[in-house]
C-alpha cells in the first residue's frame, strides 16, 4: 500500500510540470484576441442598433463613404462622383475589384437594395428617402440618386458612422424584411464571419478576407485603407471585468475595449500593457423628462431640476476618474465641431431652482425615477438625481429595475402612478449627436422619443437643417435648438460626457482612433 | 424496484407541465419586452410593434404557450430571439463545459470531503478533527467568487502557472482542459467540501456511538473496517442525500464560477437571457434544468435501496 502511494506521488510529480506548463503562444501569432464591450447576440446591424452589431458589422461589410478624423465625408466603396450644381443629382461610381465573400462582384444593385433597407430603420437614411425622387442604377458599377427636395446630407447619411450605418450587403440578403434578420453574414469587407465557430455569449471568429481591396489612403477614422493585418480576430466575450483585466495582463487576450475606469491604475501598471481613449467624442449621458405628467408637464419644474446640480456629481458618482470625464453641456457632440455651450445652464443654483419650483406650483407630487441598476454610469445617476431632487424638495420615487425592465417602462405613457414615470436616464455615443436629427432630438410631441416633449420651433429648425446647404446656417439652426431647449423645452438634461479607455498588450501596433472600435491596420508582433 | 422508476418517470410528466406553465406566465408576466431590447433606443413605436409581430409576441398568451408546448413535445425548444438559433445549439454549445465543471467538482467533493468528514468523526475533539471543522468554517464563509479571485492572483497572475480563464474541451486537448478546470474546480468545491465534510462527521459521529459498533470493535475487528464497513455505510444515506443535494446546487451554483473564469456553460447563458428577454432560452433551460433535478432525485432514491435494504419502494 505505502509502495503504491508512493508509486502515485511519484507519477503525479512528474505529470506537474506537463500540467502547468505555460503556453502562452501556442496558436498562431496573428490571432488577435480581443474582449469586446458586449456579447454579439445578432448580426443584422440594420435590425439591431446595438453597438457590438455595429462594430462586428464594420468588419464584414463596407459603406459607401465613412467619416475622417475631421468627421468629413470621405470616399470607401466610392471610387468617384458628380453632383450637379443645384445638388439635385449625385452620381456615384464604385471602386474597381469589390468582391464580397462569396465570391460575387458589388453592384449598384446590392447597394440600392441595401440603401433602401437601410432607409427604412434609420432616422437618417428615412429623412434622405423623404427628400429622394429616385435611387436608380446606370450600370452596373454606377449609380444614380436624384432628389426631390433639397437635402444637405447626403455624403453625411452614407458616412453615417454610427447606429444604423449603411453597410452595403449582397442583393439578396438586403431584401431581407428590415424587421426581419438577414439569415446570413456575407459581406465585402476586409474579414469574414466564421459562423460555424460563433459560441454566442463566448465567442466570435473573423478571418482576414484575402480578396479584400483596400484603399490606399492611410487610415483615419472609419476612413481609409482597411488593411487586414492579422489573419484571424478572436472575439472573447468576458462579462466580469476582473477577469478580462488578469487575462490581458497575463496575456491571454489582446485587447480589452472598454476597461472600467476603476481598473486603469492597475493596468497602467502591468507589464506589457497600454491604456490609452481612442474616441475622441465619447459618450453623452442624458436625464431624460416626462413632459406628458406632473411634475414636469410644466417647463418651470423641469428648468428647476437644471440648477440643481453640477454634472460633476453625475460624473464622479458614475465614472470617479477625472481623466475619464469632461463637463459636457452641449445637446450636440461636444468635442466635435457641431458641439456648442449657447444657452447652457452650467453652475448650480438652488436658490434658483427653488423660486422656480414655486413659481411652477409644485405640490408635492412624487417624482418616480427609474433607476438602472445594472449599468453603473446610469446607476449613480440615478442615486444623485434622487438626492440632489430631495435637497431642492422635491418628494421622490426611486424605483429600482434592470436596464431591460426600463426600456419597456419608459415606453408607457400612463401617469407614474399607472406603471409611468418622471425621469430616467441614458447616454449615447457622441458619435450619434453630430446632428440635430438624432431621434432624442426630437420635440415631435406623439412622435417624439421618449418624454414626449412638444416644441414647434425646434421640430421646425430640424427639419430646416438637412436642407441647409451651408455650414453657417447648420452652426445657426445647432446653436438655436440648444438655447431654445435650455432656456424653455428641456427635451433632456445633458449630464457630462465620459470616455471609455481601452487596453492592449504593447506588441500591438497600429490602433486606430474612432468612436467605433475597428480592428484594421492592427498589427501583433 | 423497476416498477418504481417507471411510477417516477410517469410522476415526471404533470412536474413538467406545471415547471412549464408557471415559467412561461412568470416571464411573460414580468417588465422588460425583447422587441424593445432589440429595436435600440431610438426604435419608434411602430418599429418596436413591427418587431414583436415579427417575433409572435404580439399573438395572445394562450396561443403563444399551446404554440410553444406543441414544439416542446416534439423535442423543439425554440429558436433565440436575439441570435436566431436554435435553443438547442446553444444549450448544446454550453453543456459540456457545464457537465465537466460539475464532474470534476462533484469529483474533488467525494475525494476529499467524505474521508475528512468521517477521520474528523473518527478523531472527534481531538487537533485533527478540531483543524478539519477550522477548515470547514473558512470553506463555508469564504464567498466562491473571493475564492476565485485570490486562485487568479496566485496561481496565474503571480506564478503564471495556470490560465486566468476560458475552457478547452477534453476532445481537442486533454491537458489544456485539465489546466483550464483546476482553478474554478478547487474555487467551487470549497463550499460544498465543507458542507459535506461536516455532514459527513456528524452522521459517522452519530453511528460510532451505535451499539453495534462496539459489538465490531469487541468482535476484534480493524479500525479500519469498523469506520468503512460499519459507520460509513450506515451513516451514507444522509451524505448521499447531501450529494444530490450539491449536485443540483453544483448545477444551479456554476454561474458565479463560470463568470469569473469565462467559462461558457449553461450557467452565462441563462443569465444573459435573463437580461435580455430572450424567452425561448430561458424557458428551454429552465425545463432542462427541471429535467435534471427530477432526475438527480430519482438517481438519489435508488442509491438509497442499494446503501439500506431497510428502504424498499
Amino acid at each position: 500500500m505505502g509502495s503504491m502511494f508512493r508509486t502515485v506521488l511519484r507519477t503525479a510529480a512528474a505529470l506537474l510540470p506537463l500540467a502547468l506548463h505555460v503556453s502562452s503562444s501556442a496558436s498562431a501569432e496573428t490571432t488577435l484576441r480581443v474582449v469586446p464591450h458586449a456579447d454579439l447576440k445578432n448580426i443584422d446591424p440594420i435590425w439591431t442598433t446595438a453597438y457590438i452589431t455595429r462594430n462586428h458589422a464594420y468588419l464584414v461589410w463596407d459603406t459607401l463613404f465613412s467619416l475622417d478624423e475631421n468627421f468629413q465625408p470621405q470616399p470607401q466603396m466610392v471610387d468617384g462622383w458628380k453632383t450637379s450644381d443645384d445638388k439635385m443629382e449625385w452620381t456615384f461610381t464604385l471602386r474597381e475589384g469589390l468582391k464580397f465573400h462569396d465570391g460575387t462582384p458589388v453592384t449598384s444593385a446590392d447597394v440600392i437594395t441595401s440603401l433602401e433597407r437601410w432607409g427604412k430603420r434609420d432616422g437618417m437614411g428615412q429623412q434622405l428617402f423623404a427628400a429622394t425622387e429616385t435611387l436608380e442604377a446606370v450600370d452596373d458599377k454606377t449609380f444614380r440618386l436624384k432628389l426631390k427636395s433639397p437635402f444637405g446630407l447626403v455624403l453625411e447619411s452614407f458616412a453615417k458612422l454610427s447606429s444604423n450605418v449603411p453597410f452595403i450587403m449582397p442583393k439578396r440578403l438586403a431584401e431581407t424584411d428590415p424587421f426581419k434578420q438577414v439569415p446570413e453574414v456575407v459581406g465585402s469587407g476586409p474579414f469574414r464571419f466564421m459562423k460555424e465557430q460563433w459560441v454566442p455569449g463566448s465567442k466570435v471568429v473573423y478571418a482576414k478576407f484575402a480578396d479584400y481591396v483596400p484603399r490606399k489612403e492611410p487610415p483615419s477614422n472609419a476612413s481609409g485603407g482597411k488593411v487586414a493585418k492579422v489573419d484571424r480576430i478572436e472575439w472573447l466575450y468576458i462579462p466580469d471585468p476582473n477577469t478580462a483585466m488578469n487575462a490581458l495582463i497575463s496575456g491571454e487576450v489582446d485587447y480589452y475595449e472598454n476597461a472600467p475606469a476603476d481598473l486603469v491604475p492597475i493596468l497602467r501598471q502591468a507589464e506589457g500593457v497600454k491604456v490609452e481613449t481612442l474616441d475622441p467624442l465619447g459618450n453623452q449621458g442624458m436625464l431624460r423628462f416626462n413632459h406628458l405628467h406632473p411634475p414636469f408637464d410644466k417647463p418651470e419644474l423641469r428648468k428647476a431640476v437644471s440648477y440643481v446640480f453640477d454634472q460633476e456629481q453625475f460624473l464622479q458618482a458614475g465614472v470617479g476618474d477625472p481623466a475619464f470625464w469632461q463637463k459636457c453641456y452641449s445637446y450636440f457632440a461636444c468635442n466635435a465641431p457641431v458641439g456648442t455651450d449657447a444657452g447652457a445652464v452650467k453652475q448650480p443654483d438652488m436658490a434658483k431652482a427653488k423660486e422656480l419650483m414655486k413659481t411652477g406650483g409644485y405640490d408635492g407630487t412624487p417624482v418616480t425615477i427609474l433607476q438602472a441598476t445594472d449599468i453603473p454610469v446610469l446607476n449613480a445617476a440615478a442615486l444623485v438625481t434622487a438626492q440632489g431632487l430631495r435637497e431642492a424638495g422635491f418628494t421622490v420615487d426611486l424605483q429600482a429595475m434592470d436596464w431591460a425592465t426600463v426600456t419597456s417602462r419608459r415606453a408607457v405613457k400612463e401617469p407614474p402612478g399607472k406603471g409611468g414615470w418622471n425621469i430616467f436616464f441614458t447616454w449615447t455615443l457622441a458619435a450619434d449627436l453630430l446632428t440635430p436629427l438624432a431621434t432624442n432630438m426630437s420635440a415631435g410631441c406623439d412622435k417624439a422619443w421618449f418624454g414626449w416633449p412638444c416644441d414647434e420651433k425646434i421640430e421646425t429648425w430640424r427639419a430646416a437643417y438637412p436642407r441647409a446647404t451651408d455650414d453657417a446656417t447648420r452652426k445657426d439652426l445647432v446653436e438655436r435648438i440648444q438655447e431654445r431647449n435650455y432656456t424653455e423645452v428641456l427635451t433632456h438634461l445633458p449630464i457630462g460626457a465620459w470616455f471609455s479607455p481601452v487596453a492592449y498588450r504593447s506588441n500591438l501596433s497600429g490602433v486606430v482612433k474612432s468612436p467605433v472600435s475597428l480592428y484594421w491596420n492592427i498589427e501583433k508582433k | 424496484m423497476f416498477r418504481f422508476i417507471l411510477q417516477r418517470i410517469f410522476a415526471t410528466i404533470p412536474v413538467m407541465f406545471v415547471v412549464a406553465v408557471f415559467i412561461f406566465l412568470m416571464l411573460r408576466l414580468s417588465p422588460g419586452d425583447p422587441a424593445t431590447v432589440i429595436a435600440g433606443d431610438y426604435a419608434t413605436p411602430e418599429a418596436i410593434a413591427r418587431i414583436r409581430a415579427n417575433l409572435g409576441l404580439d399573438e395572445p398568451l394562450p396561443v403563444q404557450f399551446v404554440a410553444w408546448i406543441g414544439n416542446l413535445l416534439t423535442g423543439d425548444l425554440g429558436i433565440s430571439i436575439f441570435s436566431n438559433l436554435p435553443v438547442t445549439t446553444l444549450i448544446a454549445q454550453r453543456v459540456e463545459p457545464t457537465v465537466a465543471l460539475a464532474c470534476t467538482t462533484l469529483i474533488l467533493i467525494l475525494v476529499v470531503a467524505v474521508p475528512l468528514g468521517t477521520i474528523a468523526a473518527w478523531k472527534a475533539n481531538t487537533w485533527i478533527d478540531r483543524t478539519i471543522m477550522i477548515g470547514a468554517v473558512l470553506g463555508f464563509s469564504i464567498p466562491v467568487f473571493v475564492l476565485a479571485y485570490i486562485f487568479i492572483y496566485i496561481f496565474a497572475i503571480r506564478f503564471g502557472w495556470l490560465p486566468v480563464q476560458g475552457y478547452v474541451s477534453p476532445s481537442v486537448d486533454v491537458v489544456k482542459f485539465v489546466r483550464h478546470m483546476v482553478l474554478p474546480t478547487v474555487a467551487l468545491s470549497g463550499f460544498l467540501i465543507a458542507l459535506i465534510a461536516r455532514m459527513t462527521r456528524a452522521s459517522v459521529r452519530e453511528v460510532l456511538d451505535e451499539d453495534y459498533i462496539r459489538t465490531a470493535h469487541a468482535k476484534g475487528l480493524t479500525e479500519r473496517a469498523v469506520l468503512m464497513r460499519h459507520a460509513l455505510r450506515n451513516a451514507a444515506v444522509p451524505i448521499v442525500t447531501m450529494i444530490g443535494i450539491a449536485v443540483a446546487i453544483l448545477l444551479s451554483g456554476v454561474v458565479v464560477t463560470e463568470t469569473v473564469f469565462n467559462i461558457p456553460g449553461l450557467g452565462r447563458l441563462v443569465v444573459d437571457a435573463i437580461l435580455k428577454r430572450d424567452y425561448p432560452i430561458i424557458q428551454g433551460l429552465i425545463i432542462v434544468f427541471s429535467f435534471v433535478y427530477i432526475l438527480i432525485n430519482l438517481i438519489v432514491d435508488i442509491i438509497y435501496t442499494a446503501l439500506d435494504p431497510r428502504i424498499r419502494y
